[in-house]
Order: structure tokens, then C-alpha cells, then sequence
């Protein structure tokens, strides 16, 4: 678990860091529209922004990356949109949504999480075949599901959900409250979740790397800002931010 | 007759509602995918969800039926203190956004739940990841529909009749099943099939306690939502089946039971 002093350092960090980098004469305000599991991170990240932009508002919009693409294709106002997997981002780029080329921004690996205290005894994917265990995975049609049953092919294990939950937040839910004995999420979902839920990690050769790529809008009223912002989520101090909530670099 | 033709003033009105209620199921209609409709409806994933939710909806109506009359004959005839906040209690589940309603639930009927904790130490029973779930899920929001309706019916009941029969030397139990229930009846009916109506378009209540899984816990409204994120023609699709499935049941019954 991250401590709120690291949290603060972070920030105090970014400011110090931004007559370099950022132009102080943006003024505005942009809507980013992010998926839901950047919850945490892009908050920072929004308030590190705003501080090295004082005339900036940096407004966010957070909901499932299927959710945002059909609000963005049907024309919501928007600068910004940062997906959790390149599908939802490659329809936006298709139907002309997006100004430039999506970049890859962060990472975010497979874990399996477990209710504290793990009385199932849950120690890798090869459990999420026991049907004696109480399963959840992300449904099929949820970039966590399908990831999640790549992990368990490339395991080897067919697997014996007894859920199939329509987000990774509601599934980190119901392990977090010991209804479930465990449940394929995200690393970063495991470290948001503290002290409830507990983190098993995939071992490289079956896990999964999920992409998040970021691209400024081409219905943007205020491209230059949405540019901006872009660019600080990519630069080094946006990477430090989003590495405290879990999210892995581009590159990896 | 004369006195049928509505107030001029009511009827701009009147088309507005119409209009709001009935453009977005045109809007919906346009955008459905019909020349895969046939294809899409015979899925397993269609017939199995489909079946569910038929099975969790009547469960759930006549759950509501069999506790619903008793706890509304209580709460209109019934002198106790404490009978308001009681009658606000028993409405919350309509109020309560449904996945509050379904997180309520687990904490109650969960495996590590108030009462679920010691049933399902005892016995391994257990409510969510089950078909009982969905149907316990969908009985917590549409039985509040049945009490409010009954509860209704009885207060506005002409109670000299069952004075009557009383006088004449009927028992309790024999003035409820021959007077009292008999011309609640229409009260009864108009509150299940609201209670029905509701029960199958539950949502948030249901993913919540019961989970969702092909066969076991995804109804309709599940299959809809979980459709929608890869594939929206589907996902109206599935929508037209509930639609479909709701008005051949809504539309010989409203007026037959909800005056006409």
C-alpha cells in the first residue's frame, strides 16, 4: 500500500518540476474522458496538472472504456480519452475520433485476488479450475475477462466461474468482502483495494499485459490544453504518478 | 358520450407524454440490427437468459403475492406503534438505488452475511452465485409495489361488508377468504403484475447479489448490459426480446386488471 507522504512527494515533486516543462499561459477547461480503473491515478495526476497549469480545470469523466467510446462516438464533449485496452480506442480512432495517433501510456498486468486472510488457500490460476471454490471473473466481453482467460489458457486451466461480473471493480467487491474466494483483476485494482484483498502474482510466462493508450479528440474545443495534458501523462513525472497506483510503462 | 372527451387544456399535455414514452422506443427500433434478428434471438445465450428472467420474474411475483397481502393487510389494519416508520421501511427498496439494494443483501444473505454467515457455516447453503439469489434479488424491489397497491385497495374497501358478514357470524379467517380477498382481488392482480413488470427488468439488485453467469444468474437485463460492451446491435437485440416478451404480457392483462 502506497502511504499518503509518498502520495504528497509525488505531487510536491511534479510542481517543482514544471516551469520546465509545462506552459503556464494554457487557460481552460478539458473534459478527459478515462476508463474507470484510472480512477485513482488520473485524480493525481488532474490535480499535479491543474497545479502546473493554475488557469487550467481539468474535469474527468470516469466509466468502463465501452461506455466512453459510445459517449465519444455519439458526440459527448470531450478532449481527451484514455482507454483501458486499444480496441476501444482503435473504434474512436476508425470513426475519425482522434486527432493524431494513439500512444500506449502505461501498462497494467494480470494478479489474482484473494479475500484477506485467503481461507480457500488460493495460491495461482490452477485453483480457478476447482469447482469447489467460489470463482469470479470479468465477463468474456470486458477487456479484464478476456484477458483473464488468456492467463488461463496460457495456464492450461479451463475455468469454473461462478460469476461473471460486468466490471473489475464490482468483481474486486465481491472478493473484498469474502464472497468470493478469488478473482483475476488487475495489479493495480489490488493495490487500490488496501488491506481487504489480498495479491498473488501470475508468473510472466502465463500472464497477460494490458495496454492503455491516450489520445487528445478531434471534436476538442481546446486541442492545445488536451495536447498538453497528454503530454504530461507521458512525461516522466505523469509515469511517476501512475507507476505509485500499480500501472506498468509503455515499453515493458 | 359528452363527458368522455377530455378538458382541451389536458390534451397537449396528454400527446407530450405520449410522445416522451413512446420516441425512445422508436429511436430504439431504428437502430436495431433486424436483418440479423432471427440469427441473434436463437442464441443459447438469448433462450437461457430469457428463460431466467421468466422463471426469477414469476418466482419473484408470487413470493411477493404470498408475504405481500399479509404484510399489507398489517400495515392498513393493524394498530401498532411504530406503524409509519414501518410502512417507509417497507417502501425504501423503491427508492434505494438497486445496487445499494443488492449490497444490502450480500451484507444480509452473503457467505460472510449477517444471517447467510451462520446458515452457510451450518448448512453450505448459500444464496448469491444461485437462480434463489436472483429470485430473492427480485422479490427485495418488486415487493414493495404489491404492498403499496394492496395496501391501497384495502383502505379503500367498503368495510360494511365484512361487518356484515361478521354480524352474520363469520369468523375471521372465513371473512378474509370469502369477502375481504375476493374483492381485493383486483387490487391483488394490479399490484402483481406491477411487482412482475419490475421484477423483470431488475438490474443492479440482481449483478449484485446473485452475480451473473449464462444459465445459473444472467437474466435479460444482465445479458443486455454485458452485450452492450462488445457489441451494441446485440444488446438491442436482446432488448426487442424483453421488450417483445413484456407487452404480450402487459398489454392483455393492464387493462383487464389495472381499471379499465
Amino acid at each position: 500500500m502506497r502511504s499518503r507522504g509518498m502520495r504528497a512527494a509525488t505531487v510536491t515533486l511534479a510542481a517543482a518540476v514544471v516551469p520546465m516543462t509545462a506552459c503556464s499561459d494554457d487557460e481552460g477547461e478539458i473534459t478527459v474522458m478515462a476508463a474507470a480503473s484510472l480512477t485513482d491515478a488520473f485524480d493525481e495526476l488532474g490535480a499535479a496538472f491543474e497545479e502546473a497549469n493554475p488557469d487550467v480545470t481539468v474535469t474527468f469523466n470516469y466509466d468502463g472504456s465501452s461506455s466512453l467510446r459510445d459517449q465519444i462516438l455519439a458526440g459527448a464533449p470531450a478532449d481527451v480519452f484514455a482507454a483501458a485496452n486499444t480496441a476501444t480506442m482503435d473504434a474512436v480512432a476508425e470513426a475519425d475520433g482522434t486527432a493524431g495517433d494513439p500512444q500506449v501510456f502505461v501498462t497494467n498486468e494480470l494478479a489474482i485476488a484473494l479475500p484477506a486472510g485467503n481461507e480457500a488457500g488460493v495460491d495461482g490460476l490452477d485453483d480457478f479450475g476447482d469447482d469447489a471454490l467460489l470463482i469470479g471473473l470479468c465477463a468474456e466481453e470486458v477487456p479484464c475477462g478476456s484477458f483473464g482467460r488468456e492467463a488461463l489458457t496460457n495456464a492450461g486451466v479451463t475455468p469454473a466461474p461462478d460469476t461473471d461480473e460486468p466490471d473489475v471493480r464490482s468483481l474486486l467487491d465481491k472478493v473484498a468482502s469474502g464472497e468470493l474466494d478469488a478473482g483475476i483483476v488487475y495489479v493495480s485494482d489490488v493495490l487500490a483495494a488496501g488491506d481487504g484483498v489480498e495479491g498473488v502474482e501470475i508468473p510472466e510466462d502465463q500472464n497477460v499485459t494490458a495496454e492503455y493508450p491516450i489520445a487528445t479528440l478531434t471534436e476538442s474545443g481546446n486541442a492545445e490544453v488536451a495536447d498538453e495534458f497528454v503530454a504530461f501523462v507521458l512525461s516522466d513525472e505523469g509515469q511517476a504518478i501512475l507507476a505509485g497506483f500499480g500501472f506498468g510503462p509503455p515499453s515493458s | 358520450m359528452r363527458r368522455d372527451r377530455p378538458p382541451w387544456l389536458l390534451v397537449p399535455f396528454a400527446a407530450l407524454a405520449i410522445a416522451f414514452l413512446v420516441v425512445p422506443f422508436g429511436a430504439l427500433l431504428q437502430r436495431a440490427p433486424w436483418s440479423d434478428l432471427a440469427d441473434e434471438v436463437r442464441r443459447p445465450l438469448v433462450t437461457d437468459a430469457l428463460r431466467l428472467s421468466l422463471v426469477s420474474a414469476f418466482s419473484a411475483t408470487a413470493l411477493s403475492v404470498l408475504l405481500g397481502v399479509p404484510l399489507a393487510w398489517v400495515l392498513a389494519r393493524g394498530r401498532f406503534p411504530g406503524r409509519s416508520l414501518l410502512r417507509a421501511v417497507v417502501t425504501l427498496p423503491m427508492v434505494l438505488p438497486p445496487v445499494v439494494g443488492g449490497a444490502a443483501l450480500l451484507f444480509a444473505f452473503g457467505r460472510r452475511g449477517l444471517v447467510g454467515g451462520p446458515v452457510y457455516d451450518a448448512t453450505s447453503f448459500l444464496l448469491p452465485f444461485s437462480t434463489w439469489g436472483v429470485i430473492v434479488a427480485n422479490t427485495f424491489v418488486a415487493l414493495p409495489f404489491l404492498v403499496i397497491t394492496v395496501e391501497a385497495g384495502l383502505r379503500s374497501l367498503d368495510r360494511r361488508y365484512e361487518d356484515a358478514a361478521a354480524t352474520l357470524g363469520a369468523g375471521r379467517w372465513t371473512v378474509l377468504w370469502r369477502v375481504t380477498l375476493p374483492m381485493l382481488a383486483p387490487s391483488i392482480a394490479a399490484g402483481a403484475l406491477l411487482s412482475w413488470a419490475r421484477a423483470l427488468g431488475e438490474f443492479g439488485a440482481t449483478v449484485t447479489f446473485a452475480g451473473n453467469l449464462q444459465g445459473r444468474t444472467q437474466t435479460m437485463p444482465l445479458a443486455v448490459f454485458i452485450a452492450r460492451e462488445a457489441d451494441r446491435g446485440a444488446a438491442i437485440a436482446l432488448s426487442l426480446v424483453l421488450i417483445a416478451v413484456s407487452l404480450a404480457v402487459l398489454v392483455p392483462l393492464r387493462d383487464r386488471w389495472l381499471g379499465a
